[in-house]
């Protein structure tokens, strides 16, 4: 029994450990990237990998996301006569909910695996060791550019969702199931506020750092091994997910 | 320039470092031998900071460095270069790029300098016109070739080596060697280098020294170091210099 309550306490300390690691890593980013040389070039090609290069793939998503949602919206609202409620429906939805963590779901699957993999490879092959020997701060050079571009490019994606989810909804709720494309598009106007908006950009903002944070930190600090590298990457998507998931709903009810 | 004081280090609850004390003298290339996980990249890590000891001094010039972080360790790193015994290019990064790194990094350089200096490294090192290359696309002596480069680019003070021909085939190994003495014999670096090449480093090195059991058991001379009557160390360094011949038998 004290064997099991020691093992116990022991996870949980290493677990504590571990948070508070994450914490000083991000925070050490942070302090480095407000000091010269401030590395624009890095920050644009982060921007371009993160960002850019996962357009097609939240373009995709948010199409489909927002087919699917005004397919089950519209058989729901049909039974109370409100199929013109449509468009506030969908927009509603992605705005404030699936553009933010679907979005931020899609990025941690492509850019954030690769940003581990990248890291944990220039771990285990001592390049961030010759980063360091050159007096070039890791941090600095490699983790302060992600976590820029992850907080700047998830919120544009998040836009780019939002916009093709809205769109893919009219797409089957007027072209395809007849619902009023002037009621639709109203419904949309009518329903979505400012606040709206900003809660969306909010948790984007939020989750974009999560992102970039977690699989940044999990690559740096990937056991040399080809199975550490693996274990670290799993690590990474998972714990990035979850943390969307769970920020979504704390954000969620401080933002209500 | 470079001195160890009573350094102990301990990983994953192993006891690797003992008590170091070793002295690195200025302008000569002192080599580190030892058995396989005897602790010569970890000792080598700790003189520039890489890993910071338990207990114990490492001293560059007049800085105790073991207890520094940030920017006043960037500034004694400025001294150094270091080859990894992967060579650790930038994977990302092609040959010219990779050596160009730490001139547009640390210096800021820009322009045609750059290109300049560059090519003059490579050509140095025998692989003049490869610089549109990548890591992937180079062998592994190429890969030390390019690492030498970056490492020369700068012209440091002070080059660690970190078993710089290990993986090669021995011509390539020789060949990094030459290379390794004829920069050496030129610029006039402290070099410190860990190898298991014997009894090639013998042939190379002004200092030899000894790891075993995490303690420096003898430094010497190249020659002296081969005179020694310990009979430890005579078989090591007559082990690692035996062919054993089909039907033979070896001592």
């Amino acid at each position: 029994m004290t064997n099991v309550i020691g093992q116990l306490g022991a996870w949980a300390v290493m677990r504590i450990q571990e948070m508070g690691r994450m914490l000083l890593f991000v925070l050490s980013a942070f302090a480095w990237l407000m000091r010269p040389p401030f590395r624009f070039h890095q920050i644009m090609k982060q921007l371009h990998f993160i960002g850019y290069r996962s357009t097609f793939v939240v373009v995709l998503t948010a199409g489909f996301t927002g087919m699917v949602l005004a397919l089950q919206g519209y058989y729901s609202l049909r039974k109370f006569g409100s199929e013109g409620l449509l468009g506030s429906a969908v927009a509603l939805s992605m705005i404030r909910e699936l553009g933010p963590v679907l979005a931020a779901l899609m990025v941690t699957a492509r850019a954030g695996s690769a940003m581990t993999a990248e890291i944990g490879i220039m771990r285990i092959t001592e390049q961030i060791d010759a980063l360091d020997t050159m007096a070039i701060n890791p941090r600095q050079y490699l983790i302060a550019p992600k976590l820029v571009a992850g907080i700047l490019g998830v919120p544009l994606l998040v836009a780019i969702f939002d916009v093709v989810g809205i769109y893919g909804g009219s797409l089957v709720g007027v072209d395809l199931l007849g619902v009023s494309e002037g009621a639709y598009w109203n419904s949309v106007e009518s329903a979505v506020e400012w606040k709206d908006v900003y809660g969306g950009i909010l948790k984007s903002v939020c989750f974009g750092l999560i992102v970039s944070w977690v699989c940044c930190y999990k690559g740096f600090y990937t056991r040399q091994s080809a199975e550490g590298l693996g274990s670290a990457t799993t690590e990474a998507v998972v714990l990035s997910s979850v943390l969307i998931l769970v920020g979504d709903y704390v954000l969620t009810s401080v933002l209500l | 320039m470079i001195k160890l004081v009573g350094v102990e280090k301990t990983l994953g609850g192993q006891p690797v470092l003992q008590g170091i004390d070793l002295s690195i003298p200025v302008g000569k290339l002192t080599t580190i031998i030892g058995g396989s996980g005897s602790g010569k990249s970890v000792l080598l890590k700790h003189m520039i900071g890489l890993m910071q000891p338990d207990r114990g001094e490492v001293w560059v010039g007049d800085i105790e460095i073991s207890r520094l972080s940030g920017t006043p360790l960037n500034n004694v790193r400025k001294q150094f270069a270091m080859l990894f015994q992967g060579a650790a290019l930038f994977d990302s990064l092609s040959v010219f790029e990779n050596v160009a790194f730490p001139l547009r990094e640390k210096l800021r350089m820009k322009g045609p300098e750059v290109g300049r200096r560059v090519e003059e490294k490579l050509e140095e090192v025998g692989l003049a016109g490869m610089g549109h290359k990548f890591p992937a696309e180079l062998s592994g002596g190429m890969r030390k070739r390019a690492g030498l480069a970056r490492a020369l680019v700068m012209e440091p003070e002070i080059i660690l080596f970190d078993e710089p021909t290990t993986g090669l085939d021995p011509l390539m190994a020789k060949s990094i060697h030459d290379l390794i003495v004829t920069t050496h014999r030129r610029l006039g670096f402290t070099a410190v280098m860990v190898s298991h090449e014997i009894p090639e480093i013998f042939g190379i090195s002004d200092w030899v020294a000894m790891l075993r059991k995490g303690k420096i058991t003898l430094m010497a001379t190249a020659a002296e170091f081969q005179r020694t009557t310990d009979p430890e160390i005579q078989e090591f360094i007559s082990v690692g210099g035996t062919v054993a011949l089909p039907g033979s038998l070896v001592g």
